[in-house]
């Protein structure tokens, strides 16, 4: 009698999610409203065109074969990692470091890219490896080879932020697929003793910028004076915010980056407490529903892939809300679907309907 | 792997799908806590501390900006303003907020149509400024330009335009070493005094004369004004306001006509004029030339400007007044006829002058070559014989002499709001032991008698000087109106005055050295003393060939020409003195200290005299300082394009 209503392919989908995805999308929307100064020009309504369609794209997505996703892994991998050599050699300079490749019509960012890249193909690696040999060598080396490739390529655009995420999202698949959890403890071992060393290879702003992090008032009109800025506009907002359009910090230009990276403290200062916590919980809510997809799916390429296509989403956010809130430094990653900006969202998105296919094919088989 | 004590364990697909799932729900545990860790630390900001960022960010957002106070007039005894303040539009640069430096000169060079003089200075004050301290580019600016600043303000982030007052002289450079000048405070103004109001654009504290020794009367009270501002300080909207207390109006002593008079008739000498009421002791004029104008100053002079300021050998940077010291010469010696009266030498004891004065081995020669023949005391200064005074100060010691220059003001620093006076040297003895460990000799005693040698004085010290001899008053000089003044006896023989101050009428008006003093001003006779300081010494050899004239002699070699004196001589009410540097015998102080007496009594007549002299010299002090100025640059352009070619053999 369903069936009668609504046509079955749009019943068949997350329809919670998705409107938690428009609701967390249409805040963002209404932040940067508020960020123009009350206008949907610059950005509110780029962003919202650009979320449309993207939103489309994840619909449509969720629509495609889990079985086309496992097969495309590899070579979509392999292809990313070329595309990041091409940015290495030809890509251009923006911001300060290479990043994207200018095709014309789209400035692509590869290592955007990559985030869930590398979570397909890890994926895709311990599918083919068989239950055995998961506490061998042949577990662990393969995939170090597919995280440290591309991780070391991104490193020397140089972009830590995103290097760090496609590490995060290997390792967490390393972790889900069952590797010895000594081997997570040494690791992690080994990270706090090399961390002096990498300090030492990091370039100037990358390592001023940790500096900063451990001590941002030393440098308030510097380099601490992000961190600083923002720790202002969300403390200051209170419980409920100044209101809407009634933030200072982001409309007198002190919060710098008030639209992309510090969206959120800009947000906060207007909505307050109340619409971060709002803001944490529907991210929580989109992660947990994909960990769930994971865990009800059959396949073990559909679990790990399912989990960590949310947990990219999460470290998004997590890396993200750390910075602005000074518990992390300054590492340029945006929050996904309220920062102006089309990266960080088509990526989210792409996510959002690998996940969407997942959960059509785990459901289907219940 | 001697020892391998169990076999690695077998994982299935059951356990590694039992693994994945177990880490799975640890995977969300640890995203749900970290949640709960990001809620916690954002209500630790928001709740917590937010009492703090509150405050934080209201102080970002609300601006105090002081209003720099208007500065108190400087107005002469007659209340004529000489330092006023006048509105005007004015352009700055905050180093702190200035980014894109080349941009942004460039834009405002443009804008304002500066020459590259002047953005010059602005670099090299913005190199030397510390970063909170505003930079001045331009002042007075009319208000098209201003606008187009103003407009452009946004795209220009570390340029502050604003309105404001800047300090006006009227009289310019004729006031120049009397007022000072203004100027932003320096870092050090600002480390001393930790004060905001300093580094306040378009504050201006004083930087000499006056305005630097009352700075604090002068400076009144800063208002406030709250206001929003962006982050790169552009004004949202303004909040309240709270008003100025402007300073105090300080009332001079100086009449400022008189002061503009004397200064335009020192014309293109350089030298300094000083004139003081007989009564009260009250500086009427206190002028030194050629000066800088003062204006120019408070708006931030250019390089150029200031080189050529500082290589001039007429020294326009240096008060002569207060910090000129000179050889007297012949104008002590009513002084030192005096000290001889009060050492009991009779004034009808006759002196013979053959032109010479034998002394050991050596000759002290009299600036008449021939001689004087026979003198008495009034002859000897109508003549400004020196074989008398070498032979009757011989008599009575140095100590004695001394004594008396001293009573009469010289060697004094007096108590006046100035920022340094030099006061020479009154040498005796003592003072002879002490600084050369020597003893006196009577050739040093000869010298003092015609006021060479040791004995230094400055303008001022002459011109107390001429008023203690016209008063018989040990007058104080004042500056200020409201000082107290003070006119206590000198405690010497009136008799003693009558017989020098006749003498001293004689120098004008009866046939002496000081002819050309003499006022045309019916019923009031001019009293005086000249004075010729030689500056190098004429050696025996120079004697003999004859002594080259002033066109031979270079500048800096020149003989100083002075001149003190008093009206109306027979009941005096104005001293003088008058000091040109270097002036040779070419031009001579006593018609220009004519001249600032005749102004008192008959103000049209020395305006007259003053307009035909004008015209000679090129015009009025204004435009021959333009003059020299283009005259400068020229040369120093014209140097710069034509390497050493030529050289000079």
């Amino acid at each position: 009698m369903r069936d009668s209503l609504v046509p079955a392919p749009l019943a068949q989908l997350p329809w919670r999610v998705i409107l938690l995805v428009l609701a967390i999308g249409g805040f963002g929307l209404v932040v940067l409203y508020s960020a123009a100064g009350g206008s949907v020009r610059p950005w509110a309504l780029n962003q919202g065109i650009r979320f449309g369609v993207f939103l489309g794209g994840a619909v449509v997505l969720a629509r495609v074969p889990v079985a086309w996703l496992k097969t495309a892994a590899f070579p979509v991998y392999l292809g990313l990692v070329a595309l990041l050599f091409v940015v290495e050699l030809f890509g251009f300079v923006g911001g300060g470091s290479q990043r994207w490749l200018d095709l014309g019509f789209i400035r692509l960012q590869p290592s955007e890219l990559m985030k869930p890249g590398i979570v397909l193909v890890l994926a895709r690696f311990y599918d083919r490896l068989p239950a055995g040999e998961i506490r061998g060598v042949n577990a662990l080396w393969p995939a170090a080879v597919l995280i440290g490739l591309p991780a070391a390529l991104v490193m020397l655009q140089p972009d830590l932020g995103t290097a760090l995420m496609i590490c995060f999202g290997g390792v967490t698949i390393l972790f889900l697929a069952g590797l010895p959890l000594r081997l997570f403890i040494g690791a992690a071992a080994a990270v706090a003793a090399a961390a002096p060393i990498a300090f030492g290879m990091m370039h100037e702003y990358q390592r001023n910028r940790v500096l900063i992090f451990l001590s941002p008032e030393s440098d308030p009109l510097g380099r601490g004076y992000h961190i600083s800025q923002s720790k202002i506009a969300i403390g200051s907002g209170g419980l409920f915010g100044k209101g809407f359009l009634g933030g200072t910090q982001s409309h007198l230009d002190y919060l710098p980056e008030g639209h992309t990276d510090f969206v959120f403290a800009t947000m906060a200062e207007e909505w307050g407490l109340a619409g971060g916590i709002a803001i944490i919980v529907a991210y929580l809510l989109v992660v947990l529903w994909g960990l769930n997809v994971g865990l009800s799916s059959k396949g073990k390429f559909e679990r790990l892939a399912a989990t960590g296509l949310s947990a990219t989403i999460f470290f998004y956010v997590a890396i993200n809300l750390s910075m602005v809130m000074g518990m992390a430094p300054v590492v340029g990653i945006p929050l996904p679907l309220v920062s102006f900006g089309g990266s960080a969202m088509m990526t989210v998105l792409l996510c959002l309907g690998m996940l969407m296919a997942l959960d059509r094919q785990a459901r289907a088989a219940r | 792997m001697i020892g391998r004590r169990r076999a690695p364990r077998l994982v299935t697909e059951q356990a590694q799908a039992f693994t994945f799932t177990r880490r799975a729900m640890v995977l969300g545990g640890t995203q749900i806590a970290f949640g709960g860790l990001l809620a916690a630390r954002m209500g630790w900001l928001s709740i917590a501390e937010n009492e703090r960022y509150k405050l934080l960010a209201e102080s970002n957002r609300v601006q105090l900006m002081l209003i720099p106070p208007r500065r108190g007039w400087i107005v002469d005894r007659h209340g004529k303003p000489m330092a006023l303040n006048r509105p005007d539009f004015r352009v700055d640069l905050i180093p702190d907020q200035l980014h894109d430096k080349e941009r942004v000169l460039a834009a405002l060079q443009r804008l304002l149509a500066l020459p590259d003089d002047e953005m010059d200075r602005v670099r090299e004050d913005l190199e030397r400024a510390a970063g909170y301290q505003p930079v001045p580019v331009a002042e007075n600016l009319p208000y098209e330009r201003y606008a187009a600043v103003s407009l452009r303000q946004p795209e220009l982030p570390g340029v502050a335009p604003a309105q404001g007052y800047s300090r006006f002289y009227p009289d310019g450079a004729a006031v120049a070493h009397l007022t000072g000048y203004v100027g932003a405070a320096s870092a050090k103004d600002y480390e001393r005094e930790r004060n905001p109001l300093l580094i306040t654009p378009g504050f201006k504290v004083g930087k000499d004369g006056l305005e630097k020794v009352l700075e604090r009367p002068l400076r009144g009270a800063p208002g406030a004004r709250r206001a929003e501002v962006t982050a790169r300080g552009k004004l949202v909207r303004e909040l309240d306001t709270r008003p100025d207390t402007s300073g105090k109006t300080v009332r001079l002593t100086v009449d400022a006509g008189l002061q503009s008079y004397l200064a335009r008739r020192m014309g293109t000498a350089s030298g300094s004029g000083t004139v003081i009421d007989c009564a009260t002791g009250d500086i009427l004029a206190m002028v030194s030339m050629p000066a800088y104008d003062p204006n120019s100053f408070s708006d931030g002079i250019s390089h150029a400007e200031w080189d050529m300021l500082s290589a001039s050998d007429h020294l326009p940077l240096m008060n002569k007044t207060l910090q000129g010291l000179y050889p007297p010469g012949s104008t002590v010696k009513p002084m030192n006829a005096l000290a001889l009266l009060d050492a009991g030498v009779r004034a009808d004891e006759r002196v013979l002058c053959t032109g010479r004065y034998r002394l050991g081995r050596g000759y002290f020669h009299c600036h008449k070559r021939g001689g004087h023949g026979a003198l008495d005391m009034a002859g000897a200064i109508m003549q400004s014989c020196d074989i008398y005074f070498y032979t009757m100060v011989r008599r009575i010691g140095i100590d004695r002499l001394a004594a008396m220059m001293r009573r009469l003001g010289l060697g004094a620093e007096f108590a006046l709001p100035v920022a340094s006076q030099r006061y020479g040297t009154v040498p005796d003895s003592a003072w002879k032991r002490r600084k050369y460990d020597a003893e006196w000799t009577i050739a040093d005693t000869v010298n003092a008698s015609i006021g060479q040698g040791y004995i230094l004085a400055n303008p001022l010290q002459l011109a107390v000087m001429a008023a203690r001899l016209a008063s018989g008053r040990a007058l104080a000089p004042r500056l200020l109106a409201h000082r107290p003044v003070e006119t206590p006896s000198l405690g010497i023989d009136p008799e003693h005055f009558a017989i020098v101050r006749a003498a001293m009428s004689g120098v004008v008006n009866g046939g002496g050295t000081g002819a050309s003093a003499r006022m045309q001003v019916p019923g009031v006779l001019l009293a005086g003393k000249t004075g010729t300081a030689q500056v190098r010494r004429i050696t025996m050899a120079e004697r003999r060939r004859g002594v080259l004239s002033d066109y031979a002699t270079p500048f800096r070699l020149r003989d100083h020409s002075l001149f003190v004196g008093f009206a109306p001589a027979h009941a005096p009410r104005y001293a003088c003195s008058v000091v040109l540097e270097h002036s040779g015998h070419i031009v001579t102080a006593a018609p220009i200290a004519r001249d600032a007496l005749t102004w008192l009594f008959d103000a049209k007549r020395a305006e007259t005299t003053l307009a035909v002299l004008e015209k000679g010299w090129g015009g009025d002090i204004p435009t021959r300082m333009q003059a020299e100025a283009d005259a400068w640059r020229a040369a120093r352009d014209g140097a710069a394009a034509a390497p050493v070619a030529e050289r000079p053999r």
